[in-house]
């Protein structure tokens, strides 16, 4: 008869084996929610490039596009507060944490505004559309799905804030916000690749 | 063989705990537990099972004869729309779902998923998928005109999706439904991921893992690769379809070809989402009742990888006529070939498990023997269709029909069965029936042979995939009246293996904790096992923590 | 178990013998150059598999007899083996090295078929695919017709392949006659060609292979490949414009007014009239094709009267409309279009 213990208790004989760690599941499902997001967006990329300069009709993206200049400082500096925020926490100084994530909170509002500006601009002024033609159809796609993750990242980030007005956020928390601010960081890369192909390559 | 007596002291928990009264209906609907998760997905897949099946003989009856007319020509490209979108979506990868999340925690010491509440989230989402797939029966071209199912094909070519030759909202209902599908299978798939990789008991290092555990973490890393490329392009096609985007619209300088490049991107992997967890099963299954170790595990997870890796580069052959050139053709006729070789290593290693072994003939055993031969011939058939020039003979002819029907039910169907009377002791604490199990299987081997070898001929003889009749002079008369009788004698067994699954439900004989005298974790918890699996969290020296634990003489950690 | 595999090696031999009558769309029974090739080749790949199977199968139902476990066995486990490296690595070179020989083969077929300059004194035919027909037309002799390909017979002393430039008008299509080449897909925004060279008069029978909607099945195809007299004779014929006099078949006559007065016109050709539509089938030639409906319904006159009537009663989902024409007017256009020869 096997004692009843031996299954839990083998292991680590002589205490050989170093102790057993296994990664945070925060990071490791954020890692996976972001392959899969990056594939979605690599097929939209994809379209894009497939379809640069296969408009039949115009406008062209040389003659509706600007670079998006202040915006994109606007986001990519909101993956620099965002990152404070959580060395901030890790630290335990929740000031600062609050600070930074007000200062992302805003940054991300500032790159909402400009990209709705510009809509504004192209839907009004340029008449162009989704069903204008394929530059319409793939340059509203890709931006609005990027635009979307934005709020949704945003949404998050609002939250988060509250809570730390709230009070409720604590140092030990500094992981779960890390996790967060790896979904963030993923929004900015994106919108690095979005960039240069909507606005470098295809313009 | 020891007895299950062994085991006995291995948890404390061995008589069920005094359960709470609690409502059955609310426990069920709001439970976050991932063993009743699993149960949902299998019987929601089941009842899909059997509704997708009741297609096929519809369809297996007009096609018997030729010139028949036992449904319109637009029932039966409904039916094959539904069939194929139903097996695969809501089917097979339910399923096979459902038996990772109650097997998974259990095999790798775990006392659920790593997130609980998004594994509800994800089976809800696509319980609803198949639902509103359904509905589109009532609602496709609004709710006055019933019968009105997608009739798109299950891969739905552009521009054939486009509003002007699909008018009506059943294709909308076919796009959501896959959508939401996926994201209930992106959602699982971060959980297996999660899982394996944070949840894992002591000592279960990652080559200590059941190959079974491995083959789910592949399969769910395929998902985000390859599931979301589908994702991406029903979000494409629905635009196309309510906002006049022109992403497919031919007219316009939209590209049918994009999309059956985004398609296959997604549906050659789908088919290993759909047949690692199938291997899976086949590498717990056949080491047990052969009574030996798996044979080079090492070489299984490298194949295992390999397969992930280069199934991500082989759509194209489902594209050989598009005319995509002799170099693009080229390369992935070679792609496709290659896979051929890790999938030959699994092959040769369940071999070398038998061999030498001493093998126990229980259900499990036939089904997994079955499933050898038939994936053995369904990958034959596999590299004759990637020889590009065969293939553009073969390729969308009756030929490929049996081909991959060789596959998802010769293999996939097969080990889903095998499964079943595998774990159902672990799952309910009753046996299986063996004497019904084996009817279930010699009707379903005998039915399974007659429709799928015949099936191989009229492909062959010119037959085309899709056609809903036929002339009597092509001569494939009577090869589809046996491929039709066949399905009956399929449609029979299944049916029996649902009376069985029922009747030994209530009559089976009790199961205990390790009714196959197994060596993986699951088997020492009792049966069906406590909410929170393990009572003392377990630790592990090997792969076959319970072959230590009866051999203690002789212990696997003695080898690895 | 599968003890089926017969079934592929056996229908090449078997079915490649006599029997091309009873089987008029055989991929085992070659009569183009393309389709031969394919047809080699699938001779080596069938035999390749066949091996493997064999081998297989037959070691593993020897181990499944040799060992199972018999009554009176000893309650031991059998020994444990865990894995061997020089087995495993024997089971992986040798598949590659059968992979790699399989598909230099395969590249060898592929450039041979698709990589060739297309040759000077080829027949060229465009085909335009259509829900649910197949447009011809034949830019060297100004000829238009649909769904009956005639094709010269091309022998080594006189080669005269066809060669098809392919596109669609809708949806994706995929023209496939077994017996002369291989499929290929019929794609809206994009030129797919292909070519076959037939070696012997005759009727080659062929469909669409790719789903294209609601009477994909019936979307038929006929190559009539003909000596290059016979094809001559019947360019000569095909390039006459259409008959407008009908003296002796006042019915036809007035047939011909129906059909111009009604939106018939608006879909079909009929060379030298007013109608000149091309989302319908060219009926310059009719009564010289055999059949209607893309093949699936034999040209005779009563059937010609019930597809005017009500195309969808024969063939569901159709997209000619019926045209709701009095009795008399349904003969009329009947007996004008059975006048178009």
């Amino acid at each position: 008869m096997m004692s009843a213990a031996a299954i839990h208790t083998a292991g680590a004989p002589g205490g050989r084996e170093t102790p057993w760690r296994q990664p945070y599941r925060g990071t490791v499902g954020m890692a996976c929610l972001i392959a899969a997001e990056a594939s979605i967006f690599i097929i939209f990329v994809v379209a894009y490039i497939f379809y640069i300069g296969k408009s039949l009709s115009g406008p062209t993206p040389a003659e509706v596009l600007e670079l998006p200049i202040f915006g994109t400082i606007c986001l990519l500096s909101s993956s620099i507060t965002v990152h404070f925020a959580v060395s901030a926490l890790r630290k335990g100084n929740l000031r600062g944490c609050t600070l930074n994530l007000a200062g992302t909170v805003l940054l991300g509002l500032i790159f909402l505004g400009s990209t709705a500006q510009e809509w504004y601009h192209l839907i009004h002024d340029d008449g162009l559309t989704i069903q204008t033609n394929l530059f319409g159809t793939t340059y509203y796609s890709l931006v609005g799905l990027h635009a979307s993750h934005v709020v949704v990242g945003l949404i998050l980030l609002s939250l988060t804030l509250a809570f730390c007005l709230m009070g409720r956020v604590k140092q030990e928390h500094a992981e779960k916000l890390e996790t967060l601010s790896l979904y963030w960081h993923f929004v900015d890369g994106v919108w690095v690749v979005v960039f240069l192909v909507v606005y470098v390559l295809g313009r | 063989m020891s007895t299950t007596r062994a085991l006995d002291g291995i948890d404390e928990t061995l008589a069920p705990q005094g359960r709470r009264e609690r409502n059955l209906i609310y426990e069920w609907l709001s439970t976050v537990d991932h063993k009743k998760i699993g149960i949902l997905y299998i019987v929601y897949s089941l009842i899909f099972l059997l509704i997708a099946g009741f297609e096929a003989m519809l369809m297996r009856i007009q096609l018997a004869v030729p010139d028949n007319h036992f449904v319109s020509p637009q029932t039966f490209n409904e039916l094959f729309t539904m069939h194929g979108t139903t097996m695969v979506f809501f089917v097979g990868m339910p399923i096979l779902f459902g038996f990772g999340n109650y097997l998974v925690p259990l095999m790798i010491g775990a006392r659920d998923m790593a997130f609980p509440r998004l594994n509800a989230f994800s089976f809800w989402i696509s319980a609803f998928a198949g639902l509103l797939l359904y509905f589109s029966y009532f609602g496709g071209s609004g709710l006055y005109a019933a019968g009105s199912a997608p009739s798109v094909g299950w891969f739905a070519y552009a521009p054939l999706t486009a509003k002007v030759f699909s008018p009506g909202h059943s294709t909308d209902y076919w796009t959501l439904a896959i959508f939401l599908s996926g994201i209930g299978s992106i959602g699982a798939a971060v959980n297996f991921v999660t899982t394996i990789v944070c949840m894992r008991c002591k000592g279960m290092r990652f080559g200590r893992m059941p190959l079974l555990v491995w083959l789910y973490l592949v399969t769910a890393c395929l998902v985000f690769v390859a599931v979301s490329p589908l994702t991406a392009a029903q979000i494409m096609l629905t635009l196309d379809r309510y906002l006049g985007a022109h992403f497919f619209d031919t007219q316009a300088g939209g590209s049918a070809v994009l999309w059956m490049h985004f398609f296959w991107i997604f549906g050659h992997p789908e088919v290993y989402i759909l047949v690692l967890p199938a291997f899976g099963f086949a590498s717990e299954i056949i080491p047990v009742f052969s009574r030996k170790a798996i044979f080079g595990y090492p070489a299984m997870v490298g194949a295992t990888v390999a397969i992930g890796f280069i199934s991500l580069g082989v759509w194209a052959h489902h594209m050989f006529t598009v005319g995509l050139g002799p170099s693009a053709n080229t390369f992935f006729v070679f792609a496709t070939m290659v896979i051929s070789v890790p999938t030959g290593i699994k092959i040769f290693n369940w071999l070398a498990t038998i061999w030498g072994g001493k093998l126990i003939f229980k259900t499990p055993m036939l089904f997994s023997i079955a499933f050898l031969f038939q994936f053995l011939i369904g990958g034959l058939t596999g590299i004759m269709l990637s020889v590009a020039p065969f293939d553009w003979q073969l390729g969308n002819s009756y030929f490929v029909v049996a081909h991959f029907h060789y596959i998802l039910v010769g293999a996939i169907l097969s080990m889903i069965f095998a499964a079943f009377y595998y774990w159902y002791p672990k799952m309910t604490g009753r046996m299986l029936s063996e004497t019904i199990g084996k009817w279930h299987f010699w009707l379903f081997i005998i039915g399974f042979h007659l429709t799928f070898d015949f099936m191989h001929i009229p492909g062959l003889l010119g037959m085309p995939r899709r056609i809903y009749t036929y002339e009597a002079n092509r001569g494939w008369g009577t090869l589809n009246m046996i491929v039709s009788i066949g399905a009956a004698i399929q449609a029979i067994s299944i049916l029996i293996f649902a009376y069985n699954l029922v009747h030994s439900y209530f009559k089976g004989k009790a199961a205990g904790h390790d009714p196959w005298d197994a060596w993986t974790l699951e088997w020492s918890t009792p049966s069906p096992p406590p909410d929170y699996n393990f009572a003392v969290e377990p630790a592990v020296n090997s792969r076959r923590p319970l072959w230590d634990l009866k051999h203690p003489d002789d212990p696997d950690s003695d080898y690895e | 178990m599968a003890r089926h595999w017969w079934v592929a090696p056996c229908a090449a031999s078997f079915f490649a013998g006599e029997a091309f009558a009873e089987y008029p769309a055989n991929i085992f029974a070659p009569a183009a150059t393309p389709a031969h090739s394919i047809f080699d080749l699938s001779m080596l790949v069938l035999s390749v598999t066949l091996g493997i199977f064999l081998t297989v199968a037959g070691l593993l139902t020897y181990a499944l007899i040799r060992f199972r476990q018999r009554p009176g066995d000893s309650n031991e486990e059998p020994p444990q083996i865990y894995g061997s490296d020089q087995i495993e690595l024997s089971w992986t070179v040798i598949p590659i090295l059968i992979v790699v020989m399989l598909f230099l083969t395969t590249a060898r077929v592929i450039l041979g078929t698709q990589a060739i300059p297309k040759p000077k004194n080829a027949m060229n035919v465009t085909v335009v695919g259509h829900q649910f027909w197949w447009e011809f037309r034949y830019p060297q002799y100004g000829i238009v017709t649909a769904n009956e390909l005639h094709v010269p017979v091309s022998t080594a002393a006189h080669p005269e392949p066809t060669y098809l430039t392919m596109t669609s008008a809708d949806v994706v299509h995929s023209f496939w006659v077994p017996r002369l080449a291989g499929k290929t897909d019929v794609i809206p925004d994009r030129v797919n060609t292909m070519w076959f060279n037939p070696h012997k008069p005759g009727l080659y029978l062929g469909q669409c292979a790719q789903y294209c909607g609601a009477q994909h099945a019936t979307m038929l195809i006929r190559v009539y490949a003909q000596t290059p007299a016979q094809f001559m004779a019947w360019v000569r014929q095909q390039q006459q414009p259409a008959q407008q006099s009908f003296p002796g078949d006042p019915l036809a006559a007035e047939g011909e007014q129906v059909f111009m007065h009604n939106a018939c016109i608006n879909c079909h050709t009929i060379a030298g009239t007013a109608a000149t539509g091309r989302d319908g089938p060219d009926l310059t030639h009719l009564a010289s094709r055999q059949t209607i409906a893309s093949g699936s319904i034999p040209n005779t006159p009563a059937n010609l009267r019930k597809w005017i009537e009500d195309p969808s009663a024969m063939r569901p989902g159709t997209l000619m409309p019926a045209m709701h024409l009095s009795q008399h007017d349904v003969d009329a256009v009947a007996a004008y279009l059975t006048e178009l020869r």
